[in-house]
């Protein structure tokens, strides 16, 4: 982009022959092709394969109706959650210097790196029937695991550093300068965040948002090992596309998996288009 | 007590002990507490026993297997991260925007979406397994193809991270090193590459600690042998189904302990050079 | 009674599941959950439309079934960690043994609690083959050929696959009597002509069917038969070995939760019900061997008898066989060691 801009250098010694130039981008759509186009292509085919009537019902049947409604429930929740936790987090790490930093930043990448039957695995531990707290819970009524909660919490921490990953790099590079001149001039802490941070941060947030999001949607592992499987109560759309396709019912589904594509498809949309504003916007 | 050391100059921003309390209020209870609950359950564990589950033929050649796997994927997810970024950064193309888009799919996309894809893809009556399959190439149900499934999961990683660092590139260095008489290529090796070299290293890592503990994409592609092409988690799920608690928790231990060492590592790095992770 | 209380709470999420059970809009209806394995999900399905019709007719209650299937050991697995089934009906004694010994829901005398060791129907490990059986598969022996592709799940995580390993090992020692090194030989060079082991038998069959890949499945008879109904006879067909294994996927009263719930007389009902002419009917029809004569009678072309061994004549009884060929490090393990 901005390089692009730049005059370009007379020197062909600073620029790739013309010949070799296209050899690099056919490189590298063959390998946008074949890693990531087709198997793209390949959902959309098999969810249209039987034609669109049986696309829509696959997605208006009642089971997948309450699948699509728990996952919505559970982004919901985990996605405010990590919303404020970043924010949060951001604000410490990238505008104070403190000890310990380097350790916190990596427990924060953390769930990130942990395999997601480990994360799913956790929770079992703690409160499942036999784990810690499990006890404690069911003997006053509380069903954790194998029930919304357990979802939810999985689904949290799968999630856990997205927001704060995106925000904390951002607020480094801006510095703390702005923020300190509006307090000189009397502006309180609150109305300092608002009228000057969120502002600079808001496009990064809205991104961090967007992936966060998306994988909230879209988490198997942690989820499955919580879950239960009870069908039309604790599914999520992951686990309704493992169980159509366990069930030789192919069409649907891709088509339900196509949601979750469609809204993969959504977010990375809205994520260019973002990315474009935020650009001219400040005119980088 | 963590206090803000000294900065360069005094401290007049507000809010510090609020969000550095919240964080890790926060990050204590959805991050720590059950990870410690894994931890001390493996220290209940006997010695004796945490070793001869983590050190049995099967489990070890699965550990092997995540980290080798996870390791080559992430080898070539750094040599095409590079050639996309390349391509995206420096060439204006037509559909490059989209193109760009394209990068974060593995982001977005359910892994297990992904898994089914791929291996309907890579079988050997897929588009690209049958062809492949003509040519003696078997890939699903392979290693291939877990290496496959690694290399979608991490390619975003190093593209995202290497990307604006070639976009700030001074170009006039390059022109110098012209000058200088340099070639096309020994430009690229010898100016270009070492600043890169850390963005490369950042993306390596974090493509390699994704896919260390992948589960959902691989386990339909993987043909799940032992010994052959078991990896490390499913090692865990299965374990789980024989109610061995004890074993499961022991590789996961191994896993995690690993995980937080390479995270550590990077940041490290990443703070020495302070690029962005997933830029706009 | 958590489940009626999510029930409520998450009523928004089930009013899909409330048109399916033909509610009228109320949630007062008592609801039972049925944890099954993965082949079972088509036959549950008419059972459970069935068992509810039959109970409105007796009680004129509106009953809700909530059904959670996944791999045997999983299931069983989640009901320890606290998954509140009212009944299991998992494939095989084993996983509700562990049940009852690790939590306590499940009585330990449980498969004396119903008819035919708790085993309403019954199945077998049959093999399916592509059509025509180009590789002229006809029985076991032909499975440890050098170059014939065996499809089976892994027996570490399935039930279904237990069944298949202790078949092969049945035959090997009918073939060989009191030979265990034979037998031994004879099931790792079936094992070593594995090319796919998936995690279940559903994934199993996928790989076979799907992808192509293999020359034989070894699989349940109900899960083989099913394949052939829905995915063509002109493209499979089943092999029935000389000798294969009485399979008897069990089901029994989470008595403890059951009780919680106040659901004990719906569930007991639930699971007697499948001993009724019409739950064995409807086994039948789903390719399960029935237990009752009159419509064993009535299925008897689907069946062929076959002569059958049983786990307790095979390996003594499901515990032995747990210690010595699928628990870590016991044989099935060294199969894989040693194929390396």
């Amino acid at each position: 982009m901005h390089i692009a801009r730049k005059n370009p250098p007379l020197s062909l010694a600073t620029r790739e022959t013309s010949a070799m130039r296209r050899m690099l981008i056919a490189a590298a759509l063959i390998v946008l092709l074949l890693f990531l186009f087709l198997p793209l292509a390949v959902i959309f085919r098999e969810a249209l394969r039987m034609g669109w009537q049986v696309y829509l019902d696959a997605i208006a049947e009642p089971y997948a109706v309450a699948a699509i409604r728990l996952t919505l429930v559970t982004a919901a929740i985990a996605v405010p959650f990590n919303l404020f936790f970043g924010i949060a987090a951001a604000w410490c790490i990238a505008k104070f210097d403190f000890r310990g930093k380097n350790l916190l930043v990596t427990l924060i990448d953390l769930p990130f790196s942990v395999s997601p039957v480990i994360s799913g695995l956790v929770y079992v531990l703690l409160f499942g029937a036999q784990g810690w707290l499990g006890p404690w819970f069911a003997g006053h009524g509380i069903q954790i695991i194998f029930a919304v909660p357990g979802i939810v919490l999985a689904t949290v921490f799968v999630t856990f550093p997205f927001v704060a990953r995106e925000l904390i790099p951002l607020m480094q590079e801006q510095g703390r300068e702005e923020e300190e001149a509006a307090l000189l001039l009397g502006a309180g802490g609150l109305q300092t965040f608002l009228r000057i941070t969120l502002p600079n941060i808001k496009w990064g947030l809205l991104y961090g948002v967007l992936l966060c999001n998306a994988r909230a949607m879209g988490e198997f592992g942690a989820v499955s090992v919580v879950s239960g499987h009870i069908r039309g109560l604790t599914n999520t759309i992951p686990l309704h596309v493992e169980i159509l396709y366990n069930e030789y019912n192919f069409a649907a589904a891709f088509a339900v998996a196509s949601l979750l594509t469609l809204l993969a498809l959504v977010t990375l949309t809205a994520k260019t288009l973002l990315a474009w504003l935020y650009a001219n916007k400040t005119g980088s | 007590m963590v206090r803000p050391r000294a900065a360069s100059r005094p401290h007049t921003l507000p809010g510090f002990g609020l969000a550095l309390g919240y964080t890790l209020f926060y990050l204590g209870v959805v991050v720590l507490i059950p990870l410690a609950g894994l931890v001390f359950k493996t220290f209940t564990i006997p010695w004796a026993d945490f070793r001869a589950a983590v050190g049995a033929p099967r489990v070890m050649a699965a550990l092997g297997l995540s980290f080798g796997a996870a390791l080559v994927a992430a080898a070539i997810d750094v040599l095409l991260g590079l050639l996309i970024a390349w391509a995206l950064v420096r060439y204006p193309f037509p559909g490059r925007r989209l193109a760009d888009a394209l990068v974060d799919l593995p982001f977005a996309l359910p892994t297990a979406v992904a898994g089914i894809s791929l291996t309907t893809l890579y079988s050997p009556n897929g588009w690209l397994g049958g062809f492949l399959n003509t040519l003696g190439v078997q890939i699903a149900f392979t290693r291939l193809g877990i290496v496959i499934a690694l290399i979608f999961i991490g390619l975003p990683f190093v593209v995202r991270v290497v990307q604006p660092v070639l976009q700030d590139i001074e170009v006039e260095q390059e022109e110098v090193a012209a000058c200088l008489g340099a070639g096309r290529l020994q430009t690229f090796l010898r100016v270009i590459l070492p600043v890169l070299t850390p963005a490369l290293v950042t993306g390596f890592t974090l493509a390699f600690a994704r896919a260390v503990g992948e589960y959902g994409s691989v386990i339909f592609i993987a043909g799940n042998l032992p010994m052959v092409s078991e990896i490390a988690p499913l090692i865990i799920v299965i374990k789980l189904e024989q109610y061995d608690f004890a074993g499961a928790t022991s590789v996961a231990l191994v896993m995690l302990a690993t995980a937080f060492l390479l995270l550590f590592a990077i940041n490290v790095v990443q703070r020495r050079f302070r690029k962005r992770f997933w830029p706009a | 009674m958590w489940i009626p209380e999510v029930f409520r709470k998450v009523s928004g999420l089930l009013v899909g599941v409330a048109l399916l059970a033909g509610g009228t809009g109320t949630f007062a209806a008592s609801v039972l959950l049925n944890v099954s394995y993965d082949p079972t999900r088509e036959f549950y399905q008419e059972i459970n439309d069935a068992f509810s019709q039959h109970w409105r007719h007796l009680t004129g209650e509106t009953v809700t079934i909530l059904m959670s299937h996944g791999g045997s050991g999983k299931q069983a697995r989640s009901v320890i960690d606290g998954l509140e089934a009212d009944v299991v009906t998992l494939a095989l004694a084993f996983d509700i043994d562990v049940i009852a010994a690790l939590s306590g829901l499940v009585p330990a005398d449980w498969q004396f609690r119903l008819p035919y060791n708790s085993a309403p129907y019954t199945s077998t490990i049959v093999f399916l083959v592509r059509k025509g059986n180009p590789r002229g598969i006809r029985d076991w022996d032909d499975l440890v050929r050098p170059g014939v592709a065996v499809i089976s799940p892994n027996p570490k995580s399935s039930g279904g696959a237990r069944w298949n390993y202790l078949a092969a090992w049945g035959y090997a020692l009918k073939r060989w009597p009191g030979n265990d090194a034979k037998a031994e030989e004879f099931v790792g060079r079936l094992f070593g002509n594995v090319p796919v082991l998936d995690s279940g038998a559903r994934a199993a069959t996928m790989t076979f069917v799907q992808r192509g890949i293999g020359d034989v499945l070894l699989a349940w008879e109900n899960e083989a038969l099913l394949a052939v109904e829905r995915f063509g006879g002109d493209r499979f067909e089943v092999v029935l070995p000389s000798v294969s294994i009485l399979a008897e996927p069990c089901v029994a009263l989470v008595e403890k939760m059951a009780r919680k719930h106040g659901t004990e007389v719906l569930a007991q009902a639930y699971l007697e019900f499948l001993y009724t002419p019409d739950g064995q009917e409807i086994a039948a029809r789903h390719f399960y061997r029935p237990r009752l004569e009159q419509i064993a009678l009535r299925y008897r072309q689907r069946f062929p008898p076959l002569e059958l061994l049983t786990v307790a004549g095979i390996a003594g009884s499901w515990r032995n066989a747990q210690t010595r060929h699928f628990a870590d490090g016991a044989l099935f393990d060294r199969i894989f060691q040693q194929r390396r």
